[in-house]
């Protein structure tokens, strides 16, 4: 990668013709694809898109893309999973109700859930339901064992589906949306509609406050080494240090990307210290941490909306992007 | 920027007509269609809109301000429903029998995202004119759906005297003289009493005239939810005005429902206008005094245990 600041990789990347908004975006092996509000999951091979429905005229609410599948949650209350050849399978069914949140983990486990009500799946198919004290937001597998973290009101609970024991429960006053574990299962995070993240370090369910957001932080994203959390919500991504026990207790957070636009989408390089930024303004930059040296991906263009999906694929070499209008891409890195 | 998607909240006590009145107008022929968030599936149900459930969960903010709650289911559906344009070109709330109807429109002032798409248009408050009365009696949630109404929908008149329907009248009045109110049997009322009413839209407040000039006549306990209307002859000195409503609505938040105010400023060739919910207040300058208008300031506030006589005095005050 070139070190020169400002240097250009736009030639480098090729627009894919979606349309729709992207709700998110990731990699089937080497090949893009993104799932799209309206209910459409779209493959993209070097010979064209493959454009598919699984939930038929319905939207879909939340997708999760992983190695082998994408996962989807729609307004008709189902869970699918579709894969590359075009066959999709259901996993769920709430009859109707809203499928508000949707994880997965590498082992094969899955989660979603409609309201106060979760359902987990392991990777054999065994399915345990529970319900939470309040509205499910955020579902996060803890990277070690079977254990489901959620978000909620006042706090978020971590969950051993095959255990009759009650959820450890994390405590803390207000309205938790989003939710995310390190990579070593150290500490979870979530985001807060006053705009702030609140974390905890498990080992002693020690408190996090991590504020100064202009607005709400709706994506979060780990170093490959587990050392920094990127976080969007402002006009710079906000990257907070979690190498110590204490992780970014009493230490600032470092800034990259600054720029007058707020930041939508933040995804880490998945082996090198480099994060992707994208923007309210479609513009896409990448970000070197150890010298803030920057890359411009996209040229913002008006009418495209804001960055609303970002995702690498499993080497590094491929970036692939959507937007609330349509726009789409895909970064091949020379 | 597109425009931004009303949102019609329709509040009521169980039994007063709410679904009756949704049914109307999903199925008049409009050509609009509608995203429809309800508690209860089953009893809505009409094709090319949208219906969703809710579960009416209701936040506090971690703001400082104890009065501020949102609805937070509300907030993932507007998320959602806010993805896909063009697909209706309105939104209708449904809240339980027994809501407040606050949580619900803070909500459109206070999450920044939905404010950004989506604006309170109105809340829309169906009563029952036979059962009323024994409701103020037993129910506080029938009072504030009352005192918090932009549009009142006085239902079931046919179940009533004419002396019956003029008592209970005079009860809504009591709470709110300043709601639109439509009498109506079955809930029928046209579309543009309810639809398009922009009622917190700072450039739509034209005046504020009670419908009674003496509201409150029949009750004299403070601790209701009445109303305190005011009108200032003259200019108004805004360095001192609004230190004081700000103070006044942070100090008294919780049992202010809701203000509306269009007030002179001195050398201020504008209207100022502003409106709140509880703690939120919103103003602005509007459009110029027209030459023909005598120049006052005239307020409004509804809510529970008002001082008149605090509020009066206050706001004489700030006179320039």
């Amino acid at each position: 990668m070139s070190t020169a600041p400002h240097t250009s990789l736009t030639a480098h990347v090729m627009p894919i013709d979606i349309g729709e908004h992207v709700l998110r975006c990731g990699f089937i092996g080497q090949h893009p694809v993104l799932a799209l509000a309206d209910g459409q999951v779209v493959f993209v091979r070097e010979d064209g898109l493959t454009r598919t429905r699984p939930h038929g005229d319905a939207a879909i609410l939340v997708a999760h893309i992983q190695h082998d599948m994408v996962l989807t949650g729609g307004e008709d209350g189902r869970v699918i999973r579709s894969l590359p050849d075009g066959t999709a399978s259901e996993l769920g069914n709430e009859k109707g109700r809203w499928i508000d949140g949707l994880t997965a983990s590498a082992t094969g486990a899955m989660a979603w859930s409609t309201g106060k009500h979760i359902t987990a799946r392991d990777s054999k198919g065994e399915i345990r339901k529970r319900e939470a004290p309040s509205t499910v937001q955020g579902l996060a597998f803890l990277p070690k064992g079977y254990r489901l973290a959620y978000s909620h009101y006042n706090g978020a609970s971590l969950w051993f589906p095959n255990s009759e024991a009650n959820p450890d429960s994390l405590e803390w006053k207000g309205s938790h949306i989003d939710i995310s574990s390190s990579p070593d299962g150290r500490f979870v995070v979530t985001s807060m509609q006053e705009n702030t993240l609140h974390g905890w370090r498990l080992s002693d369910k020690k408190d996090m406050r991590m504020s100064g957001y202009p607005a709400k932080i709706r994506s979060l994203s780990w170093s490959h080494d587990g050392d920094w959390l990127a976080t969007s919500g402002a006009e710079a991504a906000v990257i907070w240090p979690f190498k110590d026990k204490d992780g970014p207790m009493g230490k600032p957070p470092r800034e990259c990307g600054v720029r007058p636009a707020k930041i939508t989408q933040v995804a880490f390089h998945p082996n090198a210290l480099v994060l992707a930024i994208g923007y309210e303004d479609n513009c896409i930059l990448l970000c070197r941490l150890t010298d803030a040296a920057e890359l411009l991906v996209r040229v913002p263009v008006k009418g495209q909306g804001s960055i609303t999906a970002l995702a690498w694929d499993k080497t590094g070499k491929k970036l692939v992007f959507g937007s609330s209008e349509g726009a789409a891409g895909l970064l091949t890195l020379p | 920027m597109t425009e931004k998607i009303p949102v019609t909240v329709l509040t009521g006590y169980l039994g007063a007509g709410k679904t009756t009145l949704l049914n109307r107008i999903l199925t008049e022929p409009h050509g609009k269609k509608f995203a429809v968030v309800v508690n209860e599936f089953g009893e809505v149900g009409i094709d090319n809109d949208l219906v969703v459930g809710a579960d009416e969960e209701v936040f506090e903010m971690n703001n400082g301000c104890i009065c501020c709650t949102v609805r937070g289911d509300l907030i993932r559906i507007i998320e959602g429903l806010m993805r896909r344009k063009g697909r209706f070109d309105g939104i209708i709330v449904e809240t339980t029998g027994l809501a407040d109807p606050a949580p619900v429109a803070q909500t459109f002032f206070v999450d920044q995202d939905v404010a950004e798409k989506t604006r309170l248009d109105a809340v829309i408050t169906v009563v029952d004119a036979k059962w009323l009365g024994e409701r103020l009696k037993d129910a506080p949630e029938a009072r504030n759906q009352i005192a918090f109404a932009d549009v009142i929908i006085l239902n079931k008149i046919d179940l009533v005297s004419a002396d019956e329907l003029a008592a209970v009248e005079l009860q809504i009045r009591a709470i709110n003289p300043y709601a639109t109110l439509h009498k109506t049997e079955r809930s029928a009322v046209s579309l543009d009493a309810v639809l398009g009413r922009n009622a917190f839209d700072l450039d739509r407040i034209l005046d504020i005239e009670p419908d009674f000039l003496e509201p409150g006549h029949h009750h004299h306990h403070s601790a209701e939810i009445g109303s305190v209307a005011i009108t200032v002859p003259g200019d108004i000195n805004p360095e001192k005005f609004m230190p004081w409503i700000n103070e006044f609505t942070q100090t008294h938040g919780p049992d202010i429902l809701r203000c509306k105010g269009i007030l002179s400023f001195k050398n201020e060739p504008k209207r100022f206008v502003f409106q709140g919910v509880h703690m939120i207040l919103d103003g602005d300058l509007q459009r110029d005094w027209r030459p023909d208008e005598l120049r006052q300031s005239k307020m409004v506030f509804i809510g529970r245990k008002l001082d008149r006589t605090m509020i009066e005095q206050a706001v004489e005050a700030t006179r320039a």
